[in-house]
């Protein structure tokens, strides 16, 4: 047991709780539908906008910014896509939501800087300020996307058997990995998320990486929003609002740090999908979705102890 | 080739100043320091000395005077103009990032890049060759233990001090400012950064070197430049001084045949 714990560090924690998730849920759930391709491809459609924002947000920490208008970006993305896609078409709809994202983001971080206020203030205002804005914008009705092009494309569809969203999500994953593991970028805003004073005395130009981690962010939430808004195959003003805790809650357990300068991409992804498959489960064991957000909480909580844990050791 | 005495100077302050709001903290600062020299900059808490290492580095712009960089006057308003200018400074807290690994460190911010071209516009990172070039430069400048793949963090002081200072070197410096690097080393790892300084000055670097240990200063300096209360009292020698005399400097107190016609010498 000892020997356990001691294995059991922040970058690890969350494959030990993914096997463990999905054993035990296969044994208390052998009779239902859980332990089925489709229920699991369903799974991954389902948080597949989830991954892309906590992705974006891994970005943004590894520059030791924190970005809270990830959700928001996600709404209005969608909303602005739905709103542009009857009269311009997907390529006209997409970029516009997506540069929208990035500039917003390039917003965040230039303000952050300018003012020295933590990006996490800035943010939670842009948060709510956009909130507002894609009420007004919607008039809070739910806008309906009858693009066929646009919902191949980021809708719930598939090829040769594999969900779009699947491709979505492993494609980014594997393009933002890259960028952290083999692209000179993703060194520089690991620098700068982890000892900022050291980068700008190496000559890392500091103040361009943070805005150019927020731009990211932002850029991947839009993303984010298109997918949502393509499996949905419809754009509201609430998609991707309520999902801030379920990022923080997968990005904490999937062992990128709070505090900047480490990122875990995979980790996240199957941090994303663990939740998933916990709210799945208990779903099937016949639990409200009260449950499930007190188990979010506590995921968030349990995970950033022992992630701090492990830090101080 | 001709060498020139100018030709020798790598480093040059001319009558430097800075102002903090109305609180003059440097109030003179003039000095040389020769290719290929270490130059102990000496003075009490609170001389300056900081304030002057932070205006070489590009983080304080002075007041007023000059700083020449191998016989040119510049103005180094950024560090990486700093870097630019080949000055590189070690920081008393190294400016490592601990959480990365020994390469990522050397090479932090002058990756070499992939040769393929589109790669390469990508930023894409040649990790063999920066492996291969940081095996070098840590064998031949003394670091053959140091593990490339470990993180700072779990190195030893003075290994990290090694490769703070291999870094300033791969980073094309050839003046290296340091803040007391020595200070918190036990003596076998104080042994082997004194090692990598003699090593790097014996290649042609310059080195200023900021310290308390007068006995290693009379060791490993060629010259001593003494800040008192933002002032350049002294600028000689150090086999010409006794380390006595370079205690009654620091406190203000005139030296006998020492800092006064030798300063004045100096300036002239
Ligand atoms: N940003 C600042 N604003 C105002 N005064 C300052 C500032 N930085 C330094 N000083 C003052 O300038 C003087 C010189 O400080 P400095 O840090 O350069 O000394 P030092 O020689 O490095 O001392 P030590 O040996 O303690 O490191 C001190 O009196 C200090 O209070
Ligand atoms: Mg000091």
């Amino acid at each position: 047991m000892m020997k356990l714990s001691a294995q059991v560090t922040a970058n690890t924690l969350v494959y030990y709780t993914f096997v463990l998730t999905v054993v035990v849920f296969t044994f208390v759930l052998h009779s239902s539908a859980f332990f089925s391709v489709e229920n699991w491809l369903n799974i991954v459609r389902q948080t597949a906008p989830i991954v892309v924002m906590a992705i974006a947000l891994n970005v943004a920490l590894s520059a030791g910014q924190l970005d809270l208008s990830i959700g928001a970006v996600v709404a209005l993305s969608g909303l602005i896509a739905a709103l542009l896609l009857p009269e311009y078409g997907v390529v006209i709809a997409s970029v516009v939501a997506l540069s929208l994202g990035g500039a917003i983001g390039a917003f965040n971080g230039y303000l952050s800087l300018r003012l020295a206020v933590p990006s996490l203030i800035i943010t939670l205002g842009t948060m709510v300020f956009l909130n507002g804005f894609v009420r007004y914008l919607s008039g809070l009705e739910s806008i309906p996307i009858l693009n066929k092009p646009f919902l191949a494309l980021f809708g719930g569809g598939s090829i040769w058997g594999v969900p779009t969203l699947l491709l979505w999500v492993l494609g980014i994953a594997v393009s933002v990995y890259c960028v952290f593991n083999y692209v000179q970028l993703g060194r520089h805003l690991l620098a700068t998320g982890a000892n900022v004073t050291a980068a700008r005395a190496m000559g890392v130009n500091t103040i361009k990486v943070r805005i150019i981690a927020m731009s990211l962010s932002g850029f991947l939430a839009a993303l984010a929003g298109l997918l949502y808004a393509g499996r949905m195959q419809s754009a509201r003003y609430t998609l991707g609002e309520s999902e801030l805790i379920t990022v923080l809650a997968a990005i904490a357990i999937g062992g990128c740090s709070l505090l900047g300068g480490k990122v875990s991409i995979w980790g996240t992804v199957l941090g994303v999908w663990l939740i998933g498959i916990l709210n799945n489960g208990l779903i099937l064991s016949g639990f409200s979705s009260d449950v499930q957000m007190m188990m979010k909480g506590v995921i968030l909580i349990v995970a950033v102890g022992i992630t701090f844990r492990a830090r101080k050791q | 080739m001709i060498r020139t005495a100018l030709d020798q100077i790598a480093l040059q302050v001319v009558d430097l100043h800075k102002y903090f709001e109305d609180s003059h903290v440097l109030r003179g600062i003039s000095f040389t320091a020769n290719r290929g020299e270490v130059v102990a900059l000496l003075g009490d808490n609170g001389a300056g000395k900081s304030t002057l290492v932070n205006c070489l580095a590009g983080k304080l712009l002075p007041t007023r005077g000059e700083i020449l960089i191998n016989g040119t006057k510049q103005v180094i308003n950024s560090p990486i103009k700093a870097q630019n200018l080949g000055i590189s400074v070690v920081y008393q807290d190294l400016a490592l990032i601990k959480e990365m690994s020994v390469v990522e460190n050397l090479f932090l911010n002058r990756e070499i890049m992939h040769s393929n071209t589109l790669l390469n516009r990508l930023g894409w990172l040649d990790k063999k060759a920066m492996e291969m070039r940081a095996n070098k430069l840590l064998r031949r400048l003394g670091g053959e233990g140091i593990e490339l793949q470990l993180p700072v963090s779990m190195l030893s002081g003075g290994q990290q001090q090694i490769v703070a200072l291999i870094r300033a070197v791969n980073a094309g410096a050839n003046i290296i400012v340091m803040d007391e690097p020595t200070a918190a080393l036990g003596s076998e790892q104080c042994n082997q950064v004194i090692r990598l300084i003699r090593l790097l000055s014996s290649q042609g670097a310059t080195i200023v070197l900021i310290s308390h240990n007068l006995g290693q200063v009379a060791k490993l300096c060629d010259r001593a430049v003494v800040l008192y209360q933002g002032q350049t009292v002294a600028d000689i020698a150090v086999k010409e001084v006794t380390q006595l005399e370079l205690l009654a400097l620091m406190s203000g107190k005139q030296c006998d045949g020492v800092s006064a016609n030798q300063f004045s010498e100096y300036k002239s």
